[in-house]
C-alpha cells in the first residue's frame, strides 16, 4: 500500500501536472473574484470563506479524471485489481495521494490567499482547519466519481457534474465553519459535522468507488 | 367567461397552471412519441430477423 | 406467484399491457377531476386568496419529486442485488418523470412564492433542497446517457443513486442548518389537522391520487419502451455478429 502511494506520488510530482496547476488555478479564481464583484474590502471580507472554499473545491476538481486515468489506459488498473492488495484499499491509497498532491498544497495555499480577500483576523486558523478537514472527503468523493467515469473517452464535464453535488454537505459546513467563527457564534456543530462526513467519506466510499471500478474493468 | 374570479391573482395562478400542464404535457407526449418509435424500430428489426432466418 | 415474477420482461409486457391502461385513463380522470375541482370551487384563502389553489398541483409535484427518488433508490438496490433488468430500466425510465414534477414543484412554487413573500426565489431550505435534487436528477441522468453498454450503465448508474441518496440527504440537513426559511412545514400530515381545511385537502388528495396514477403511467409506459429499445439494441448485435 505505501509502496502504490509512492508511486502515485512520485507520478504526480513527475509529471508536475496536477499539482501546481491546482494551486494556479486556485489563485486565478481568487484573484477573479475581486475583479468580478469590485475591490471594496468590507464586502470581500464577508464572502472570503465562502470564495476561499469554492476556489479550493473547484481547483480540487480539476484533477480528478487523472486519478484512475492514466493507470486505466495502460493496464496497469487491471493488475492492481488483481493484486493481492483489496481494490478499496488501492481506491483509498489513490484518494491520498490526490490528497496528498492537491487537498493539502491547497489548505496550505489557502491562508496566504486569505490576505488577498481581506479575510478578518479571526478567520485564519478557522479557515485552515476547516480546509485540513474538508479537503480529504473532496477527494474521496472525487476519487468516487473518478471510478464510475474512468471508462469513458469524455468523461471530465460528465464527472464535475456527478461529484459537485456530492460536494454540497462539505462545503456548506466547511465554510460555516469559518463564517459562524467570525460571526461570534460557536461553530462546534458544523466543525464537527465537517468531521464527521469526512470520516464517513474514508470509512464508505472506498467499497462504492472500488464496486464502480469492478463494473469498469469487467 | 366561466373562469372563477380569481382577484389580484389572476396571473400568478393560471401562471402556475399553464406552467405545470405544459411540462406534463411535454413529458407525456415526448414519453408517447419515443414509444411508438422505439415499439415501430422494434418491430422492423424482428421483421427483418423473421426474413433473414 | 412472487412479485418476482413480473421481474421477468415478458411477464412484465404482459402485465402492463393490461395495467397502463388503466392507470393512465385513472390518472387522467382523477387529474382531471381534482385539478377542476381545485380550480373551479374551492374558495379563496382569507390569507393567500386565490393563490391557495396553486396548492393543488404544487403539493403533489413536490411529493412525486422526492417520492420517484426513493422509488429509483429501491429499484436501483434490487438491479444490483438480484439481477433484474426491468428494474434497472425503471429507474432509467422514472428519472425524467421526477425531474419533470421537480421542475413543477420549483416553477409553481416560485410563482407562488412571489404574492406571498413578495420574492420568487429564496435560500430558504426547502427551496434550496428541491434545487439540489434537480442537480442529482441531471447528474445521474447525464450518466445514463453517457455509457453505451447497459449493463454497465445500469450498475454505475445504480451506485451513483446509493451514495447519492446519502448525499442528497445529507444535503437536506446541512441546508437546513445552514438557513432556517420561510417555507411553512408540511402541508398534509396524519396527525396534524390543523393545516389544510378540507375544503381544500378533499380536492388536493384527489389531485395527489391523480398524480401519483400519471407517475405509474408514465413509469410503466417509459420502462416498456426501454425494455422494447433493450431488445431492439440486443438483436441489432446479433445481426452484426452474424455478418460478421
Amino acid at each position: 500500500m505505501i509502496a502504490l502511494l509512492r508511486r502515485d506520488l512520485a507520478l504526480a510530482l513527475r509529471s508536475g501536472g496536477g499539482f501546481g496547476l491546482s494551486l494556479a488555478f486556485f489563485l486565478i479564481v481568487v484573484m477573479f473574484v475581486p475583479f468580478g464583484i469590485g475591490p471594496n474590502s468590507a464586502t470581500l471580507a464577508t464572502i472570503a470563506p465562502g470564495i476561499l472554499w469554492i476556489g479550493a473545491l473547484l481547483a480540487c476538481l480539476l484533477s480528478l479524471d487523472r486519478i484512475f486515468q492514466l493507470d486505466y489506459e495502460d493496464g496497469s488498473l487491471d493488475l492492481l485489481a488483481t493484486a493481492p492488495l483489496p481494490l478499496e484499499g488501492v481506491v483509498a491509497m489513490k484518494a491520498l495521494a490526490h490528497w496528498l498532491t492537491t487537498g493539502l498544497p491547497l489548505t496550505l495555499a489557502a491562508p496566504l490567499l486569505g490576505f488577498l480577500l481581506n479575510l478578518p483576523a479571526g478567520g485564519y486558523f478557522w479557515m485552515f482547519l476547516s480546509l485540513l478537514v474538508g479537503t480529504p472527503a473532496l477527494s474521496f468523493l472525487g476519487t468516487f466519481g473518478a471510478a464510475i467515469t474512468v471508462g469513458l473517452k469524455r468523461g471530465g464535464l460528465l464527472l464535475s457534474l456527478l461529484v459537485l453535488p456530492l460536494y454540497i454537505p462539505t462545503l456548506i459546513f466547511g465554510a460555516q465553519s469559518v463564517t459562524l467563527h467570525l460571526q461570534q457564534l460557536s461553530n462546534a456543530t458544523a466543525f464537527s459535522v465537517l468531521a464527521a462526513i469526512s470520516l464517513f467519506t474514508f470509512a464508505l466510499i472506498p467499497f462504492a468507488a472500488a464496486r464502480a471500478l469492478r463494473v469498469n474493468l469487467r | 367567461m366561466f373562469l372563477p374570479d380569481l382577484g389580484k391573482y389572476t396571473v400568478p395562478v393560471l401562471g402556475a397552471y399553464a406552467v405545470a400542464l405544459l411540462l406534463i404535457l411535454i413529458l407525456t407526449v415526448q414519453s408517447l412519441i419515443r414509444a411508438a418509435r422505439i415499439k415501430r424500430d422494434l418491430a422492423e428489426t424482428e421483421e427483418r430477423r423473421k426474413h433473414h432466418d | 406467484m412472487s412479485l418476482w415474477e413480473y421481474a421477468n420482461p415478458r411477464r412484465f409486457m404482459r402485465l402492463t399491457d393490461i395495467v397502463l391502461p388503466w392507470s393512465a385513463g385513472g390518472a387522467a380522470l382523477l387529474m382531471t377531476v381534482g385539478l377542476i375541482w381545485g380550480f373551479f370551487f374551492t374558495p379563496d384563502d382569507y390569507e393567500q386568496g386565490s393563490t391557495v389553489k396553486i396548492i393543488f398541483i404544487h403539493v403533489p409535484a413536490a411529493m412525486l419529486a422526492i417520492n420517484t427518488w426513493f422509488m429509483m433508490l429501491v429499484t436501483s438496490l434490487v438491479w444490483l442485488i438480484r439481477r433484474h433488468h426491468v428494474s434497472a430500466l425503471a429507474a432509467k425510465a422514472a428519472a425524467p418523470v421526477g425531474v419533470t414534477m421537480t421542475l413543477i414543484a420549483l416553477f409553481t412554487g416560485a410563482i407562488w412564492g412571489e404574492p406571498m413573500w413578495g420574492t420568487y426565489w429564496a435560500w430558504d431550505p426547502r427551496l434550496t433542497s428541491f434545487m439540489i435534487l434537480f442537480v442529482f436528477y441531471l447528474g445521474y441522468i447525464a450518466l445514463w446517457a453517457a455509457i453505451e453498454d447497459p449493463d454497465t450503465a445500469a450498475d454505475l448508474t445504480s451506485i451513483l443513486c446509493i451514495v447519492g441518496s446519502v448525499f442528497a440527504f445529507l444535503s437536506r440537513y446541512a441546508v437546513m442548518f445552514w438557513n432556517q426559511g420561510l417555507h411553512q412545514g408540511a402541508s398534509l400530515s396524519l396527525d396534524k389537522a390543523q393545516h389544510v381545511a378540507d375544503v381544500f385537502s378533499n380536492p388536493l388528495y384527489v389531485s395527489i391520487a391523480g398524480f401519483i396514477l400519471f407517475f405509474i403511467a408514465m413509469v410503466l409506459l417509459r420502462t416498456r419502451t426501454e425494455i422494447r429499445a433493450r431488445r431492439m439494441s440486443a438483436l441489432i448485435a446479433r445481426e452484426r455478429q452474424e455478418a460478421a
